[in-house]
């Protein structure tokens, strides 16, 4: 198990204040905070950054810590001392819950579980009425573009608290399977009944929300269920008129690209989005006019033919 | 062993009374209140007993909770912070269509 330097994880000397560590930890908790950050790793830190206080901020915490941290170097093997469980292993049932309230081994094994049954986030005049219901979870789920445009299924693993035989609260990874449904967007969440944390005696297991976060995509952009892509063409293609294979997230699609058509001119594959039942997403095609280099002195030629035959000032909005 | 379990997706096609809201989301009708008179909340309807909460609701409500047991923001500072955060995922958006 490795051990964990709270005091780098914080950005704290060893010798500060607890006026310094509480300063410090909001000043990250605000920035980590996984509803606020889009650091891919936002989530992590803001766990780390709260078992960091959790114990830091305690005074008998923070002197066991230091005491028995003393010699352990970050990212080395801890193991605890004998005669150290009975001191924390009661847990901190009492203790305030975060978004992020699972802790890490090391934490465990020097502090014990800490996750007796507390009540729900927040609003004390809950506490009675949901005693018994276990908390809800709230994780994301990351697909791709194309996930959403076919619908996909998906089986994702995360921790929970389970009931075990002897009637005792565990935490242990489960894998559960998700379909993911066809025209699902960025945001939107998929709410699966029971399958939270375990609830306490014969309470009920909470709810699990998944919430879909889009993968970055090598070609198009989405805006909610408007796919966009970037057309580049030819000079005579968009002075012409082409029919131009353009791919979407269903395959190619024939785009009829009509004459005098000019850089930043935006076409429409209405339905190419991503639709749902009652919901239509479209495809946006912005034009980007690309101009071949003159490599020979023909094709220099043909360029001087044009500014001939075709005089042509595109700035004359410019007031030149 | 597959576990059988209802899935529902919170989609833009659905709307909730306050009292599923308030069951979702677990939180009160008296914190329900208090978030519309915030502006953080804009149900359809103009009474409480017809009001239609939108997916992205649940999901204000829903992150308003971890601002106040996370970061201990109150009502006031929640709503604006969902406002700032929905005009920085806008500009973000408008950021990722500059080729």
């Amino acid at each position: 198990m490795e051990y964990k330097d709270y005091y780098k994880i914080l950005d704290v000397s060893k010798a500060a204040s607890p006026e310094e560590i509480k300063r410090a930890y909001r000043r990250l908790a605000r920035k980590y905070h996984p509803d606020v950050s889009k650091d891919a790793d936002a989530e992590v830190r803001f766990k780390e950054i709260n078992e960091a206080y959790e114990v830091l901020k305690d005074e008998e915490k923070r002197k066991a810590y230091d005491t028995f941290g003393a010699n352990w170097q970050a990212g080395q093997d801890f193991r605890p001392p004998p005669g150290w469980e009975e001191r924390f292993q009661q847990g901190d049932s009492g203790s305030r819950r975060t978004s992020s309230h699972q802790y890490s081994d090391f934490f465990e094994s020097m502090f014990g579980g800490g996750r007796g049954r507390t009540t729900p986030d927040g609003f004390s005049f809950f506490e009675e009425e949901y005693q018994d219901l276990g908390h809800d979870l709230h994780a994301k789920i990351s697909i791709s573009l194309e996930d959403s445009y076919h619908g996909a299924r998906r089986t994702i693993t995360l921790n929970r608290t389970v009931l075990e035989e002897n009637g005792r609260l565990a935490i242990k990874p489960q894998s559960l399977h998700v379909t993911i449904p066809k025209g699902i967007i960025e945001g939107q969440q998929i709410r699966l009944e029971g399958q939270g944390e375990a609830g306490s005696g014969r309470g009920e297991r909470g709810n699990l929300f998944l919430e879909i976060v889009f993968l970055p995509h090598p070609i198009f952009t989405v805006v909610k269920r408007d796919i966009f892509l970037t057309l580049p063409v030819t000079p005579w293609e968009a002075a012409l008129g082409a029919t131009i294979a353009v791919p979407t997230l269903g395959g190619n699609v024939d785009l009829k690209l009509p004459a005098d058509s000019q850089t930043g001119q935006k076409l429409r594959l209405k339905g190419r989005g991503l639709c749902a039942k009652n919901q239509e997403g479209n495809q946006y095609v912005t034009l980007a006019i690309h101009v071949p280099e003159a490599r020979t002195a023909a094709q220099r030629e043909l360029y001087e033919k044009m500014a001939q035959l075709m005089p042509f000032n595109p700035r004359s909005g410019l007031g030149g | 062993m597959t576990e059988r379990y209802s899935c529902i997706v919170l989609d833009d096609d659905m709307t909730w009374g306050i009292t599923e809201v308030s069951s979702l989301c677990r939180v009160d009708h008296q914190l329900i209140f208090e978030m519309v008179n915030e502006g953080l909340l804009s149900p359809e309807g103009g009474t409480p007993e017809t009001w239609r909460f939108h997916a992205v609701e649940i999901k204000r409500i829903q992150v308003t909770l971890r601002l106040q047991s996370d970061l201990r923001v109150n009502l006031p500072g929640a709503a604006l912070v969902l406002d700032l955060l929905e005009e920085l995922e806008e500009l973000r958006c408008r950021l990722r269509q500059v080729p």
